[in-house]
């Protein structure tokens, strides 16, 4: 294994833009990707807004039931923003978490903003209030594809450590863009749900390696499910959000039709496949194995070399 | 779930202007601390919900000592636990206090 690779030495900044996406709490990733002291929040956690069902379970509640809304600015434009916690229960949807984001994006139909942001970090719908978290899923899918018809970009940001699962691998699906990194993964079953229903011989959730190939940023980038891999720094995820807004393409029946047919072309080309590997092999990647460790600025050059990643299609 | 309530006499007022800041996040081994400035001056009102029942001793020794320590007048404190050790709260509560105090 005789690799050139050019490791980041590991930096001690303070700076809130070097920090970890990862690593950060929700409002500290709004407080480093916004421009600095813009961030208005809706509903803060002084107003306890909290889950009127975890108290039943004789279960904690927070403040801001795990989610975080409010309007900022991005490099001067504003924008409605909204995170969540997947330090609390998983960052999963419960009734006042999922309605949170149902308001904020009703309400970027009257205040008509530049963007968007969703900053994903949840294992899907709270099962303490599952009715109510399912109910809140659709909505939000509605809400955004009415967002997105008025010409207003959603875009996603996965990075954080709960990734993006359940519901919540939903509401990506229906965003205009979505930025993902190496620590993010997105998918709808997770790992421990597909080993108790079809076994360890299906998937092994305790295979990192195959969870992370599987599901993880590269991978997803890789066939299209998200648009841009970013490094886990909230300054990348910020210059990834900047691009990603004026790529957003338009919501309309061309746009879906191109979703169908790259879906469907995938599928047919793909759809044999027993690992991510093969797919990286059958994309022309030649050396499908040493993608998991490539740096960030590696990849990038890798995917300049795969036109066929790229697309306009959502 | 458990919840306590404390009430201290304090002999200052914590400095600065913000009126609310919250610190922490609920989880296991974690707690989020809100502190609001809305109680008298010379007083610190401390409630607290915890997911782990019986350490109300434990609470009232902690509590008690970041009061001794920062004299956290004009405060009230709420607390949601999801089961932090001692040290945990005190650090979070030493934070927030550090927050309120910001211009």
């Amino acid at each position: 294994m005789d690799r050139e690779t050019t490791w980041k030495p590991v930096t001690l900044s303070t700076a809130p833009l070097d920090q970890s996406w990862y690593e950060a709490s929700a409002r500290a990733r709004l407080a480093g990707l916004l421009d600095a002291d813009s961030f208005a929040e809706f509903i803060g956690p002084e107003q306890r807004m909290m889950s009127p069902h975890l108290p039943l379970f004789d279960l904690p509640r927070a403040f801001d039931d795990g989610m975080i809304v409010g309007r900022g600015r991005l490099a001067g434009r504003d924008v409605l923003a909204a995170a969540q916690e997947g330090r609390f229960m998983g960052g999963a949807f419960g009734e006042i978490h999922g309605a949170k984001l149902v308001g904020l994006l009703r309400a970027a139909l009257v205040v008509k903003p530049a963007a968007v942001l969703i900053l994903f970090d949840t294992g899907g719908v709270r099962l303490q209030e599952a009715n109510a978290g399912e109910t809140a899923i659709a909505e939000i899918m509605r809400a955004i594809t009415q967002v997105r018809a008025a010409g207003i970009p959603v875009v996603g940001l996965i990075g954080g450590r709960a990734g993006c699962y359940g519901g919540g691998g939903l509401i990506a699906g229906t965003c205009a863009r979505l930025v993902i990194s190496e620590g993010g993964r997105l998918s709808v079953s997770g790992p421990e749900v597909i080993e108790t229903n079809k076994g360890a011989e299906e998937f092994d959730s305790r295979d990192r390696a195959l969870v992370w190939r599987t599901m993880g940023g590269k991978h997803r980038r890789l066939i299209g499910a998200a648009d841009a891999f970013a490094d886990d720094t909230i300054g990348a995820f910020r210059e990834a959000a900047l691009t990603a807004i004026p790529a957003a393409p338009a919501f309309d029946l061309p746009t879906l039709e191109a979703e169908q047919a790259r879906l469907e072309a995938r599928l047919e080309r793909f759809g044999d496949a027993r690992d991510a590997t093969e797919i990286w092999g059958r994309l022309g990647i030649n050396d499908p194995a040493a993608v998991p460790g490539l740096t960030t600025e590696a990849f990038d050059t890798l995917l300049a070399g795969l036109p066929e990643v790229s697309h306009d299609a959502r | 779930m458990e919840t306590l309530t404390f009430r201290y006499a304090t002999t200052q007022t914590l400095p600065g202007s913000r009126p609310s800041a919250i610190t922490g996040v609920v989880a296991s081994g974690n707690l989020e601390v809100l502190l609001e400035r809305n109680a008298p001056p010379g007083e610190c009102r401390v409630e607290i919900d915890t997911a782990i029942n019986g350490y109300g001793d434990v609470w009232a020794a902690v509590v008690a000592d970041f009061v001794a320590r920062r004299q956290p007048g004009g405060l009230t404190i709420t607390i949601n636990d999801g089961g932090a050790r001692p040290d945990t709260v005190s650090l979070r509560l030493a934070q927030g206090a550090r927050l309120m105090e910001a211009s």
